[in-house]
């Protein structure tokens, strides 16, 4: 048994069990760090004293006898723009390297409250601005899976610290993908709840309108678990919606009789590759097998999505970005007078797709662009949220590609900016309509993962859950692990 | 009759009086060490979240609806971007597209004329933090430093439409709005403190035109008289620029003070804010009863109160007008008229005795001890003829300084007035036996001689005997 490669749920009972303490798990996991971050480089920071500090507190409280939550003990790693106390929350930028956030994120506070143990925070494309976590500041963090592939983005480091058995579970952000399509690419699961269902308070802004924390998990139950304590109103997050957090380990049934599942033709066209298609393809058969209801839906006016978000995101972007001039925190670039002082602290400070995003966003908004361009894509936006609302008048969920492609060669995509754009295809028109969608890993292709993806109805989290846990019950095909795991297998439960 | 008129529009930022501000739970309390009240919501920090004040919704409709505005049930904050090193998040989170109140209006006195100014709106939005420039100004200072207790302070924008024609207009608006927002409890509205600011948008064009000349913004009026001042300087100045064959440069000018005139503040071109919606924070839903029991909590406003004071009390125009200009005089007199029923005796004493001692001590009506209970059973006590008039005033003094009771005083100082006739025999007595002059000319018709024996019989009691009664018994004797 392999203590790194265990789902969450795994590790619980073995330490409700007695069979092993939080701090043995967490020293696992640290060693596994310490030992694979020379390659892989997920982390921006790791935190093994207050790691070990937290895994024995919580440890005494099971002595004790506490009633403890599933998580207590389970080693967590968080995307570097979701403020941790007292810990560095750098967004992968110059411009905050040193940044020390005085709270922690709502979600942070729930999952600490809970027992997880934060082992540290992780790379990302600077500001979340990428799909490769190759626009890091700092580093690139390569895909477990293949080195020479790109672990996606922009939570890539969080997708491949829990593929490489560095963290049990992981935070994400998702602003048009950034936690699907890493968790394809590294072959885990990746989910992005409904918009307002989990508290932003605490996740540093890149667009407000399309921004999410979603969690990276080893499997349904795990996910499941994690969802339990992030999902919920947040007074301090005024986008958050006042409802019931259900309980989502009753959605963990293996059934999809009768399920009506949609399959936008838009998601399957050009641009696929041909052996994510067939997987896609097998994955539908497995379900209709089981007794669900597969059939084709069209959604026409996804071809616009991209462009308009791009154009939506770099406007917010523009905006969220702008109180980094040096004043209050971060870096400073001293100058000879307060407006110099902000060019150059702005110009050190960015990264150049940052900058391209800000320029972009800035002209969008500005007067007489305004129209043709925010308000135009704003006008899209609800065409393609009709989509859906047309679509979900008919289907439970949607199945599609999580990508078109597997992971893409490291260096490949840092600078086109099209391809980059276009490779969040499926994924971005989730965000424009707020929906809850997780993506799903269905087997490899050519040693790399396929991811596929399930969109849901506005606070359906549990539809998703319900028949991805049915793929993963009646299909090997869910649980993947890198050539790195020596037995190649999740704690042998396959 | 000059051959130009002036066209003023005014913008009002008024802080709503909140006990937190508009995003955060800080506290709105002026005058504290710079920076002592800030988070990391009213200070920007990465990842910080805020909620709105709900408190300050209310405030804003409030004002909207005693303002004849018609109130947004569907409304939403705007982003507007611009750098500057005291607004901590690059952009202030203001109403650009849809304001909590549009369409209103105002009515003015001015010289005895009535006049109805629209107002275009009102809407919410933050204050950004303030620059102090320690040991100069803007221009010549050695450092600047920046203090954010200010940042995030809840405000309404209230703006005019572009109807005023003078200074003195100008001015009756703003002590009108002022007054309203008072009663309405929506602000402090102090000038010195900065929680009513104005700024005055100011063009000239040919009398009895309809159009629009170029505009200046005056800013950095400290007072309404300021106002008043800098929109006739500069008015006048436009005018001199136009005959002089010239042409008005849209500009932001600012008030001195001193030197009494508007200068050109060397600006850089309009920014352009680049205005969107805040997503950040949700639209703000109201229902149409909860407007209603907004409006159901404000009170009587100044015109109607005026109103009911002449015509239901029969005070004079003068006494009303005084009497409205402050919500807490206007309040006063309602509570003290509930114990006493004589409204032009309590006038009397509010305009005179209550207004004389505020001014002499410069502190506000809720900072001294007078009540309109004490009042009351002030006047009470004169009415019965416990005491007079003239002892009347020094009670009050007194009862202003300490909330004493009235009759606690007069027992104190045995104040009391002798009206016992078994008190003041042997004193009249005495009087008249040792003012044969004065008796005998009495006696021979000169009836003034009397005036001069009671004065004998005041100062021989210090003035506590009862004139009137005096007067009787002297008559009576030598009658």
């Amino acid at each position: 048994m392999e203590i790194h490669t265990l789902p969450v749920h795994r590790l619980a009972e073995l330490m409700e069990r007695k069979e092993v303490s939080g701090e043995e798990v967490t020293r696992v996991f640290l060693e596994r760090i310490d030992r694979q971050e020379k390659e892989i480089k997920a982390f921006i920071t790791v935190t093994p004293e207050e790691a070990l500090i937290c895994a024995r507190a919580f440890d005494e409280k099971r002595a004790r006898g506490d009633k403890l939550s599933p998580l207590a003990g389970v080693p967590m790693a968080v995307k570097d723009n979701i403020c941790t106390q007292g810990v560095k929350t750098t967004c992968a930028s110059q411009i905050l390297s040193n940044y020390i956030p005085p709270c922690d994120a709502t979600v942070v506070e729930k999952l600490k409250a809970a027992g997880a143990v934060l082992v540290g925070k992780c790379n990302m494309d600077e500001f979340a601005m990428g799909v490769s976590t190759e626009n890091s500041a700092f580093f690139a963090t390569k895909n477990p899976f293949d080195y020479e592939a790109a672990p996606g983005g922009s939570s890539g480091g969080s997708a491949a610290a829990v593929a490489a058995g560095e963290a049990a579970f992981a935070l994400g952000s998702d602003t048009g993908g950034g936690v699907r399509q890493p968790a394809a690419f590294c072959g885990v699961i990746g989910c992005k709840p409904t918009y307002g269902s989990v508290s932003r308070s605490g996740l540093i802004s890149y667009a407000s309108s399309l921004d999410h924390i979603g969690p990276l998990a080893r499997d349904m139950t795990d996910l499941a678990l994690i969802l339990n304590v992030i999902y919920g109103y947040d007074a301090k997050d005024s986008t958050s919606v006042l409802q019931e957090a259900p309980d989502f380990q009753k959605s963990l049934r293996n059934d999809v009789k009768g399920v009506k599942i949609g399959l936008p033709g838009e998601y399957f066209g050009a641009g696929l590759e041909p052996q994510v298609a067939a997987k896609l393809r097998e994955a539908v058969r497995k379900l209709e097998e089981l007794g669900a209801v597969c059939e084709e839906v069209e959604m026409p006016h996804t071809e616009y999505a991209v462009a308009a978000y791009y154009l939506i995101a770099a406007a917010e972007a523009s905006s969220n970005l702008a109180r980094y001039d040096g004043v209050r925190h971060g870096l400073r670039v001293e100058a000879d007078d307060v407006t110099n002082m902000f060019n150059k602290t702005r110009g050190a400070g960015f990264g150049n797709e940052v900058k391209r995003r800000i320029l972009l966003g800035t002209y969008a908004l500005s007067t007489g662009h305004y129209e043709e361009c925010y308000l135009k894509a704003l006008e899209v936006r609800t065409l393609v949220r009709q989509d859906f609302d047309r679509a979900f008048a008919k289907f439970d969920c949607l199945l599609t590609p999580a990508n078109p492609a597997t992971a893409f060669k490291a260096g490949a995509k840092t600078d086109d900016f099209p391809a980059v754009c276009l490779s969040d295809v499926c994924t971005i028109p989730v965000n424009m309509a707020g929906l809850p969608a997780l993506s799903l890993p269905f087997g490899m292709a050519e040693g790399l993962p396929v991811g596929l993806q399930l969109i849901g109805r506005h606070f359906s989290e549990g539809t998703l859950l319900q028949v991805g846990y049915t793929l993963e019950q009646n299909t090997g095909q869910t649980r993947l692990s890198p050539g790195l795991f020596a037995n190649n297998s999740f704690g042998g439960s396959r | 009759m000059s051959r130009y008129e002036a066209v003023i529009g005014l913008e009002v930022h008024v802080e709503l009086k909140t006990k937190s501000k508009l995003f955060c739970g800080c506290s709105t309390e002026f005058g504290q060490e710079p920076n002592s009240i800030v988070c990391p919501v009213c200070l920007g920090l990465p990842g910080s979240t805020g909620v709105l004040n709900k408190k300050a919704v209310e405030l804003a409709v409030k004002a909207g609806l005693a303002l004849n505005c018609e109130i947004g049930t569907y409304t939403w904050f705007d982003r507007k971007n611009y750098f500057y090193p005291d607004l901590p998040k690059g952009f202030q989170i203001s109403q650009v597209f849809r304001p909590i109140a549009y369409k209103g209006y105002l009515d003015i006195d001015v010289n005895g004329q009535n006049k109805r100014v629209r107002i275009t709106r009102a809407h919410l939005e933050e204050d950004p933090g303030k620059l102090i420039h320690s040991g100069g100004s803007i221009t010549n200072s050695r450092s600047t430093n920046v203090d954010y207790n200010r940042s995030g302070m809840p405000l309404i924008e209230i703006v005019s439409e572009p109807e005023l024609h003078s200074g003195e207009e100008a001015k009756a608006y703003l002590e009108k709005l002022k007054a309203i927002l008072e009663y309405t409890g929506v602000s402090d509205v102090k000038m010195e403190q900065g929680s009513l600011r104005c700024d005055a948008n100011v063009s000239v064009r040919p009398a009895g035109t309809a159009g629009l000349g170029t505009k200046t913004e005056i800013k950095n009026m400290n007072s309404f008289r300021a106002v008043q001042r800098a929109i006739e300087y500069e008015a006048k100045r436009q005018i001199g620029v136009l005959e002089d064959g010239g042409r008005v440069i849209q500009e932001t000018r600012g008030w001195d003070e001193n030197k009494g005139e508007t200068l050109s503040q060397r600006n850089k071109e309009n920014p352009d804010y680049r205005c969107f919606i805040e997503h950040d924070l949700a639209p703000i839903g109201l229902t149409q009863q909860w407007i209603e029991e907004v409006k159901a909590t404000i009170p009587e406003l100044p015109d109607a109160r005026r109103k009911r004071l002449i015509h239901e009390h029969g005070l004079p125009d003068y006494d009303a007008g005084v009497i409205i200009s402050s919500f807490g005089l206007a309040e006063f007199f309602d509570a003290t008229l509930k114990k006493y029923s004589d409204a032009k005796t309590i006038s009397n004493w509010i305009t005179g005795e209550l207004l004389r001692l505020l001014n002499a001590r410069n502190v506000e009506l809720n900072e001294t001890k007078i009540t309109p209970g004490r009042l009351a059973a002030l006047l009470q006590l004169i009415e019965k003829g416990t005491i007079s008039n003239k002892m009347g005033k020094e009670v009050f003094e007194e009862v202003f300084e300490t909330g004493k009771e009235p009759e606690q005083i007069v027992k104190e100082k045995s104040m009391l007035q002798i009206s016992d006739e078994g008190q003041l025999t042997g004193i009249i007595t005495e009087v008249i036996a040792g003012n044969p002059k004065s008796v005998a000319d009495f006696k021979s018709g000169k009836e003034q001689a009397i005036g001069f024996l009671v004065g004998q019989v005041m100062k021989a009691t210090k003035g506590q005997a009862n004139p009137g009664i005096v007067n009787t018994m002297i008559r009576e004797r030598l009658g």
